[in-house]
């Protein structure tokens, strides 16, 4: 019968006094569980993963050199846009999706009642959305540099540059992706709410079809929001500096996507910390 | 330490229009194992989940092991486990990844392949939740619940799906934890599992308590009268009665040997429940 089985791990003698696990072990322990997590759940490795590698390749090929100025292509600009997509899609996209479906599916509301620092929980999901986002962006890179001729940055200039957009960029649209995850109603909603209006400002921002080709109120319209900003300081980054003649504002205007990304991760922390509950909105 | 796990007075719950909770009263000692019944909706999952600190109280006073629910913090949790009336998560991991990961959370775990084994998951412990019936999943879920070592443990209809054989193993799982000097609060639907584990029941209605005490003299169950019955040529015989023995020695006298098809039955905890839920619909 069972009851002979050892209930007591056997390590209880050891630590007299227990401690409570730190909240950096936690983290990390939850890291490695939302990485497994993310992976294996298909639907959200392809379309947040693999997708902008795939639309990349495709679009890339079929831009040809529609640019216009000698020695850049479509597929250059295209490539940093893609970037900037790709650091909001592991971010925002994913975690906007997967916190929704976290809420409704009982994740949360087990955590809630387990003696976990919440510092842990947010740790976990920054852990799976860096290296989620690292190997996004490298993919892209590669794509870039193999398909398209895309040349990696040469000065430290640059390097530093690409590095404070991806920092700002990606803590914003972390910060974003929290708080929206906040918002879909139920579990088949989630993916509408949050990837429509993702796919809409991607379009705007110069993501798909070049900034200068954008309408100038979608510009506008696009300039709220961190993508325009993050594609633009990429654009800084992977394009050579005859390039800056495309931007419609005629240059990289890098202190204003440094305000405007610096701003965002403002405004999404308060609206995280506003709106993050660990409850479904029905639930008492 | 005091003695009492659980102590709730005037407890109130509303969720708009609807009154969930309506004043409730409850004593739980330390190491009792104390069963919740009552008709859907009478308010058990609002009543434990307040208890739990995961819903939010209108009303009244609530200590669990010595603080309030509401303002508890990481230490109070990590003497509590709980089995939440429904859950689907963790789909894409598997059993014994998801008992593994959750043990770590506690300063004082069980070993989580035993308990894997006391929940009876030997044979799915590499499966994907996901993949994982109704019943193995809610094993899961208590796994999930014990595997803390908690000084009190929230089982919210924990045996929902199990089988014959699963709810067996659950009640000795949970009369080890019992021998062990482990609070127990459950709800259940199933009568034989709150008359078979409860030290006492605590039946509500409508947000209120209306019986507590021992299964088997609930409501004066004990003193409540006796039924024989027996067949006889004419068909079968029943007899109401405070005295059933006396009832029988006149059969005995009677038939002269065996009464053809004698039973002698008090009201199971069943008819009581029944009697009580009847009175406060
Ligand atoms: N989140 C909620 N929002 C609104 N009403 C709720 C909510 N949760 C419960 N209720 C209502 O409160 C009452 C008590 O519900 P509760 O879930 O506590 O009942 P219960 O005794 O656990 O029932 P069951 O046996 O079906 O699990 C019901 O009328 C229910 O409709
Ligand atoms: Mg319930």
């Amino acid at each position: 019968m069972t009851t002979t089985l050892p209930l007591r791990s056997t390590d209880i003698e050891a630590d007299p006094v227990p401690r409570l696990p730190s909240a950096a072990r936690l983290a990390l322990k939850r890291g490695a569980m939302e990485l497994k997590g993310f992976f294996r759940t298909k639907g959200q490795f392809i379309v947040i993963f693999s997708l902008p590698a795939i639309m990349l390749m495709l679009l890339g090929a079929m831009s040809g050199s529609r640019a216009g100025l000698p020695g850049i292509t479509g597929a250059q600009i295209l490539t940093a846009g893609m970037i900037g997509a790709g650091i909001m899609g592991t971010s925002f996209q994913n975690l906007g999706i997967n916190i929704a479906l976290e809420r409704h599916d009982g994740t949360l509301k087990r955590l809630y009642g387990m003696p976990m620092p919440r510092v842990a929980y947010f740790g976990g999901k920054i852990i799976q959305v860096l290296v989620c986002m690292l190997a996004e962006v490298a993919l892209l890179i590669t794509v870039g540099v193999l398909m398209f001729g895309v040349a990696l940055p040469t000065t430290v200039n640059q390097w530093l540059t690409f590095t404070w957009v991806l920092v700002l960029g990606g803590i914003s649209c972390t910060f974003l992706g929290i708080a929206a995850g906040s918002l879909p109603k139920s579990t088949r909603g989630a993916n509408a709410v949050i990837t429509l209006p993702f796919l809409i400002v991607q379009f705007c921002s110069g993501v798909y079809i070049p900034f200068s080709d954008v309408p100038g109120f979608l510009q506008i319209f696009a300039s709220i929001f961190p993508l325009k900003w993050m594609t633009q300081g990429m654009r800084s980054v992977f394009l050579p500096e005859q390039a800056v003649v495309l931007e419609p504002a005629g240059s990289w205007e890098l202190p204003m996507v440094a305000l405007a990304l610096g701003g965002w991760c403002l405004l999404g922390l308060i609206l995280c910390l506003k709106t993050f509950r660990w409850t479904a909105r029905d639930d008492g | 330490m005091s003695d009492t796990a659980v102590r709730v007075r005037e407890l109130r719950k509303k969720y708009g229009d609807v009154t969930a909770v309506d004043g409730i009263d409850l004593d739980i000692a330390r190491g009792e194992v104390f069963a919740l019944l009552g008709p859907n909706g009478a308010g058990k999952t609002t009543t434990v989940e307040i208890l739990e600190g995961h819903r939010r109280r209108d009303g009244g006073e609530v200590s669990v092991l010595g603080e309030d629910p509401s303002r508890a913090g990481r230490t109070w949790r990590s003497k509590l486990g709980i089995v939440l009336q429904s859950a689907t998560d963790a789909a894409e991991f598997t059993v014994r990844e998801t008992v593994h990961h959750f043990a770590t959370y506690f300063p004082r775990p069980r070993d989580p392949e035993s308990v894997i084994e006391l929940v009876g998951l030997s044979g799915k412990a590499d499966a994907r939740i996901r993949n994982l019936s109704g019943g193995q999943r809610r094993r899961v879920d208590v796994a999930l619940g014990v595997v803390g070592s908690p000084e009190l443990l929230f089982l919210d209809e924990p045996t929902t799906g199990f089988d014959p054989e699963a709810r067996r193993q659950f009640w000795s799982l949970i009369s080890l934890l019992a021998s062990e000097g482990t609070t127990i609060v459950l709800t259940t639907h199933y009568l034989d599992e709150a008359e078979a584990l409860a030290d006492r029941v605590g039946v509500i209605a409508a947000g209120r308590v209306v019986a507590v005490g021992d299964p088997a003299t609930l409501a004066g169950r004990a003193e409540a009268e006796a039924t024989v019955c027996w067949s006889t040529p004419d068909g079968e015989r029943r007899i109401k009665t405070s005295s059933p023995t006396k009832v029988v020695a006149e059969l005995i006298a009677q038939f002269d040997g065996e009464i053809p098809d004698l039973t002698v039955t008090r009201p199971t905890l069943e008819d009581t429940y029944l009697g009580l839920i009847g009175e406060h619909p």
